[in-house]
Parts: C-alpha cells; sequence; structure tokens
C-alpha cells in the first residue's frame, strides 16, 4: 500500500490547522494592504503640510515671482533690515527666509540672494526656490538675445532616437527592462516561497526529531517517503497560503481602491489595444497615446501561456531541490539555534540569483552572465525566469539554453536528494550531536 | 519449534565504529526473549535492523522463514527507546494515522482502537492533544499504537522507563497476554533484572558481540556453581564452622549470638548436597538451605569475565 498520500495529507493539516500559520495567512493581506494605504495616507499627509516662507525682497527685478501655491506660501515683508527679518521669522516660526537684497542688475541680485532656515533646508522646497531664480534668469536672458519664449520652446524641443530590431518590428524604449521586471516577479515568488516553506520544511523535521516521533514512524515507511511527503504537504500547504493571500489581497485592494477613489482603469485598460498599436506602429504615428498602446500590446506579446508554463517547471523543481537540503539540515541538528551554520550558504545561491538578476540579466537577458546563470542549477530557477519574458527562440532565450537549463536542473535534483535523504535518514536517528560537514560527509557513506 | 526471526551473522559498521559483529540469533515463535547488554552494545542497531530502519552491511535477516523484506513491516511492531508523539496532534488522529501507516484501514484501525481505549480506560483522551497529557498517558498511547496492527513480532526496547510502577503493571500484564495470544515478543533492556520474570530466552550483547545466548533456565542452570545459602541454629557456631570448613569452601558467614543463628554460603565441589545436608543435619537444626540461583546480571558479569573482556 501507498503510505505517501497519507503523510502528504498529515502534513498538510498540521500545517493548515497551525494556529500561527491560520493567523499569518489571514493577517498578511489585511497587514499588507493597511501598509499599502498607510505609506499612501502618510506621503498625502506630508504633501499637504503647508510650509511658509517669508520673503525679504528689496530689489525690483523680483515682484510677482514667489505666489502661494498648495504646498508653500509666501509671506512679503516690507521695510524691514536683515537682521529683523531673521528674528521675525524665526519668531514667528516660518520654514525660512528667502532675502534678496536691492543691486544693479538680476545677475548681481540672484547671486546674492540668500535662503536662511533653521536647519539645511528640504530638497523639494530648495528646488522650487531655485525653480523660481532660474525662470527669472532665462527669461532676462532670453530677452537680451531678443529672443521670444514661443521661439524657446520651439528650440528647446526634444528628440528620441527611433529604434527598430532588424526585422523591422519597431522597439520601444525600456520594454527589456518591463519583461524582466516580469520575469524577476517570477523569479523573487520562487526565492520567497523556497526560503518560507523550506524553513518550514526544516522546523517540521527538527520538530519530529525533538518529539522522538520519528523512528516511530520510521518503523512503518521508509524515511525517504517521509521525506518527500513532509515536503509536498508542507508546498501545499504553502500554495494554499499563497492562493489565499493573492485572492484576498486583490479583493482588499479593490475594495480600499474604491474607498479612497483610485481609477483602476488607470492601472489596467489595455484591453482591446492590440490591433489598433499594431497599425499605429507601421504607419510611423508617435504619440505619447499611441507609445502607451504600444507597451501594452508588447506586455500582452509576452509568452504568458510558456512562462507560466516554464514557470511551474522551475518552480517545482527549483523548490524541492532547496527544500530536500532543508530537510537534511534539519534532520542533522536538534534544535533550531544550530541550523545557522548550514542555512548561509543555501540562501547565498538564491540571494545572488535575485542580485545577479537585478544588475546584470535586467539589461543584459542574453549576455555572458544570465547565460552562465541560468545554466547553474543553484540559481536557474530564478535567473531562467527572468530571462523568460523575451521569448523562446529567436530574440529571446536559446532552445539549447532553456532545454540544457531544465536538463541539468533535473540532474541536480536527483542528486541532491538523493544526497539529502542519505543525510537525512541517518541525521534523524541521531541524538545530542552538533554535526559539523565532516560529519555530515561521513554520514554519506553509512 | 519454528523460529520467528533468524539473525544470521550480522554486520553493520558505522564508519570506523561497528556497531554489530557477525551477530546470529534464533527467536523462537510465540516467545518472550530478552536481549540484554549494557547501553552502546548495539542493540538498538540490531532492532533498527530488524524494522528495516537500517540495513546490515553483511549477513541476513529472516522472518518466519522468508528473508526480511519491506512487507514485513506490518506483522512487526515496534516500540522505540526513543519514543514520542506529535505533540499538537490530537490522540485519536495521531492514532488513526499511525495504524494507517502501518497498514490498517481507517475503518478497521477506529474499530480496533476504541477497544483498546476502552480497556485501557483512556477513552475520553480521543480528542485531547498530547501536550496535554502527562509522559505516562502518552506511554500508553504509544503501547496502544505498537500493538494495534496485531504484529506476529512485537518489539520493546525498553518498554517501562517512563511508566510508573503502576502502569508499568498493567502493560506487564498486557504483555503476557499478547504472549499467550501466540505474538512473539523481543525485550530490549540493559536492566537486567526486569527481565528476568518475563523472558524464557535471553541474549548477551557486549561490545557489538553476542557473547550468550538461549534458553534462562538452561543457561542458568549452566550457570549456577553450586553455591548454596544455609541458615542454622545451633549453640557452637565455631565449631561447626571449623568442621565445614575441612571438608567444604565456606564462601562467607554470620553469626546472630542472640537468635542462636548462623548463616553461610557454601560452595561444593564434587561432594553431594545430600550429605551436606545429613552433616549439618546431625550437628544443628536447618531452618534454610537453599541453591543459590545466579541472576542475569550475575552470568552476565561472569561471562565477561571469563571471556576475558576488560571491564567497562
Amino acid at each position: 500500500m501507498n503510505k505517501l498520500p497519507l503523510i502528504i495529507k498529515r502534513e498538510y493539516l498540521a500545517k493548515v490547522r497551525n494556529k500561527s500559520f491560520v493567523i499569518m495567512t489571514f493577517l498578511s493581506p489585511i497587514l499588507m494592504v493597511g501598509m499599502i494605504l498607510l505609506i499612501a495616507y502618510l506621503t498625502k499627509l506630508n504633501d499637504s503640510e503647508k510650509r511658509v516662507i517669508a520673503v525679504l525682497n528689496e530689489s525690483d527685478f523680483y515682484s510677482t515671482e514667489f505666489l502661494s501655491n498648495e504646498t508653500t506660501s509666501y509671506v512679503n515683508y516690507r521695510e524691514l533690515t536683515l537682521e529683523e527679518a531673521k528674528d521675525s521669522t524665526i519668531h514667528m516660526g516660518y520654514y525660512g527666509l528667502v532675502y534678496i537684497p536691492n543691486e544693479n542688475t538680476l545677475e548681481l541680485v540672484s547671486q546674492r540672494s540668500f535662503f536662511y532656515s533653521v536647519d539645511a533646508p528640504n530638497t523639494t522646497i530648495l528646488e522650487s526656490l531655485e525653480r523660481i531664480f532660474k525662470e527669472r534668469l532665462k527669461q532676462e536672458r532670453l530677452r537680451e538675445l531678443g529672443i521670444s519664449p514661443s521661439e524657446y520652446a520651439e528650440m528647446d524641443r526634444t528628440f528620441q532616437m527611433n529604434i527598430s530590431t532588424f526585422d523591422g518590428e519597431r522597439n520601444l524604449k525600456g520594454i527589456n527592462e518591463i519583461k524582466a521586471i516580469i520575469g524577476g516577479g517570477f523569479g523573487y515568488l520562487i526565492m520567497m516561497f523556497i526560503i518560507i516553506y523550506g524553513g518550514v520544511v526544516m522546523r517540521s523535521v527538527i520538530e519530529e526529531k525533538t518529539s522522538r516521533i520519528i523512528e516511530v514512524i520510521v518503523s512503518s515507511v521508509k524515511p525517504f517517503q517521509l521525506m518527500l511527503g513532509k515536503i509536498i504537504g508542507t508546498s501545499l500547504a504553502g500554495i494554499t497560503q499563497f492562493g489565499i493571500w493573492i485572492i484576498s489581497g486583490t479583493i482588499l485592494l479593490v475594495i480600499a481602491m474604491a474607498i479612497f477613489d483610485i481609477d483602476p482603469s488607470a492601472v489596467s485598460g489595455a484591453g482591446a489595444i492590440p490591433a489598433i498599436g499594431q497599425q499605429g506602429a507601421n504607419t510611423g504615428i508617435s504619440s505619447a497615446d499611441l507609445t502607451m498602446r504600444l507597451y501594452a500590446q508588447e506586455l500582452f506579446d509576452i509568452p504568458w501561456g510558456l512562462l507560466i508554463t516554464f514557470f511551474l517547471v522551475y518552480f517545482i523543481l527549483g523548490y524541492l531541490i532547496y527544500s530536500s537540503i532543508y530537510a537534511a539540515i534539519g534532520a542533522a541538528v536538534d534544535n533550531e539555534t544550530d541550523t545557522q551554520q548550514f542555512i548561509f550558504p543555501i540562501i547565498l545561491p538564491l540571494m545572488l540569483a535575485i542580485y545577479v538578476g537585478f544588475f546584470s540579466v535586467f539589461s543584459n537577458p542574453h549576455g555572458h552572465i544570465a547565460v552562465g546563470f541560468s545554466l547553474f542549477p543553484l540559481t536557474s530557477p530564478i535567473v531562467m525566469m527572468m530571462r523568460l519574458p523575451g521569448g523562446i527562440g529567436e530574440g529571446g532565450v536559446p532552445v539549447w539554453q532553456l532545454v540544457s537549463s531544465i536538463l541539468i536542473l533535473m540532474a541536480t535534483f536527483i542528486g541532491i536528494v538523493w544526497l539529502a535523504a542519505k543525510i537525512y535518514r541517518v541525521g534523524i536517528l541521531m541524538y545530542g550531536k552538533k554535526p559539523s560537514y565532516k560529519e555530515l560527509f561521513k554520514w554519506l557513506k553509512y | 519449534m519454528n523460529n520467528i526471526l533468524v539473525v544470521d551473522e550480522v554486520t553493520k559498521q558505522f564508519g570506523d565504529h561497528t556497531a554489530l559483529k557477525s551477530v546470529s540469533l534464533e527467536i523462537p515463535e510465540n516467545s518472550i526473549y530478552g536481549l540484554l547488554g549494557p547501553n552502546g552494545a548495539g542493540k538498538t542497531t540490531l532492532i533498527r535492523i530488524i524494522n528495516q530502519i537500517t540495513y546490515p552491511d553483511q549477513g541476513s535477516v529472516y522472518f518466519g522463514g522468508k528473508p526480511l523484506k519491506p512487507e514485513h513491516i506490518a506483522q512487526i511492531g515496534y516500540l522505540p527507546e526513543e519514543r514520542g508523539l506529535y505533540k499538537s496532534m490530537k490522540v485519536g488522529e495521531q492514532a488513526l494515522y499511525l495504524a494507517q501507516l502501518k497498514g490498517l484501514s481507517k475503518h478497521d484501525a477506529k474499530e480496533r482502537l476504541k477497544f483498546w481505549f476502552d480497556r485501557l480506560e483512556i477513552g475520553d483522551w480521543w480528542g485531547k492533544k498530547i501536550q496535554e497529557l502527562s509522559k505516562g498517558m502518552a506511554q500508553k498511547i504509544q503501547f496502544i499504537v505498537t500493538v494495534l496492527h496485531e504484529p506476529k513480532l512485537l518489539i520493546f526496547d525498553e518498554p517501562f522507563s517512563g511508566f510508573d510502577p503502576i502502569n508499568a503493571n498493567i502493560i506487564k500484564e498486557e504483555i503476557w497476554k499478547l504472549k499467550e495470544n501466540g505474538t512473539s515478543i523481543i525485550f530490549s533492556t540493559h536492566r537486567m533484572e526486569s527481565v528476568e520474570e518475563l523472558c524464557e530466552y535471553i541474549a548477551l550483547i557486549h561490545l557489538s558481540e553476542k557473547i550468550l545466548d538461549g534458553k534462562l533456565s538452561d543457561i542458568k542452570k549452566a550457570f549456577k556453581n553450586n553455591i548454596f545459602g544455609v541458615g542454622v541454629t545451633t549453640e557452637a557456631p565455631e565449631l561447626l564452622l571449623g568442621e565445614l570448613k575441612e571438608s567444604y569452601q565456606v564462601l562467607s558467614s554470620s553469626f546472630d549470638s542472640r537468635e542462636k543463628q548462623l548463616d553461610f554460603s557454601l560452595q561444593l565441589r564434587n561432594e553431594n548436597s545430600t550429605q551436606l545436608l545429613d552433616f549439618l543435619g546431625s550437628r544443628s537444626n536447618v531452618n534454610r538451605f537453599v541453591e543459590t540461583i545466579p541472576s542475569a546480571n550475575d552470568i552476565f558479569i561472569r561471562t565477561i569475565q571469563n571471556k576475558g573482556y576488560a571491564h567497562e
């Protein structure tokens, strides 16, 4: 009789019924959405705080420039000396004082102006002040050169390079980054899942060891079956949790958006556009709206089916490799504090994959580094996911790379699970020993 | 008589350490078999091999005449020395799970569990979590789980550790009943005295080797060396002892002058015990005359000494 389903069921139920699991599952989305709302609210609050700045203007060159707006209001001082104005500013509790002296030319006036404040001034405020001076100076200089503002605007038009692939498809700036971010999202999901639920597997093994039930169980089932059942049961619990998070998070976010009046169509409005975008690209019309549509179409063109299929392949293989290592670590130690020395080397390739992904794969998804790391089995699940949104075959990931990456991953999977199962088998029956790497190596020969 | 289990020249190495050195055992059907030896002798390794948790490097094990296979797991019940249960799982669910792992159907497992829970009067524990139970209570559950699938062979490793005397007795009686119903039982312990009343057969394991095995009564017969404990009342103990020492080897003696009671033990060589009794009867009033049977512990120590092992 096959006992694996029994073990999977028990492990799943044990995880899902656990109080902290239930709390985490239902509290996390609320906390996450709450945090997003709180950040949005605080940002708004920060912006809406009005700052008062005093202006002591002795010059005729500036008069109407200091207009109060939503965030800043200006108070004009008259007939005061600089010292008096400073005292008054401090006394009134204003944010700062702009002092504009009386000089012969605008250039001189501007050069000798000062902004006084209690501390180093806020960058935004400083920039808006600088902008006022800069605009005024620009006007003056244009006037001296005899150029009208409309002429200047004509001169100042920006330029954008047309970009295209060799077969005539119009390329979009930054689309690689967008694709990489989507792939990175998948990769990040794999990493988070491994770290969270690998740890759960490990603690569950340690629990069986410390509660001494392990020998009772392995007298009924093979240790390998137990390990596999544990890993699968835990991952099912993890998928349940992630599923609940995604669904409830989405619902909460929609509700929150409705309450806080954020237009959802601004976020997702790309539905029926692809066809129009295609035509637009061919006729070469360029407008901001069309560019948006092109981006939308590019996103639409990402091979989602393929992406999700390979996500599942990489997710399953990657998770099995790492969680069996976690299980072996759990079997080797007696308590969680002893796991540190073993956990760091596991997390290292995961971190490496994410960082290499962000710094190298995003900008150059098919460069040497990206290829190397998407073949190396401990990083390939994450790095390959970052490359895949670009498609497979021409212009994307070459087929041989994808195939060999998966084959290497599978070979590693078999090898690592075999090694981990050996360590697990010996480790679960060893008590009171704090093992070294040397010891683990010896266990492989038992 | 048929043997339920035969261990044939089993050797097991862990790295440089030899845990078992060509150990052979024959465990007769429907017997209680004591596996004795100090901690670290290799008993647990042997038991784990029988349970197919580890495998021998050399040698083989036969169960009911056939080479040991994974299917046999369902016919073996094992109560390990290091035992425990899932702390946060409910008693009933846990027992059901462990029973199903042994191959019972859910329905059968439930029925048998109900029977055992009633029998040991713990029916109301079904919905409790293990962490709410005392250690002794958890041990009872463990015992039930071990015997629930009605195995042909039961293996108990230090079964009475963790039980209070009352519960230990309940369990002892249950073990007797199981034996009467035809189960073969292996007992593993380092506390030799605890098995003497239970075991018909024993094997002594020391430093990874079996140094002695057989029927306990035979072994005892072989190991008794004509030592007798004697108690007499006499007016003249000095005289009597002097006479005895001329023809026998007196090992120890003590005299209670108020009761006129002389107690001593002596060893016969070629002499007949009847002659000794006659002699004593003619000189004094004999009130105790017992042949000293060696305990398992004595046998164990003597075997080690005879074989020239350094005493640990």
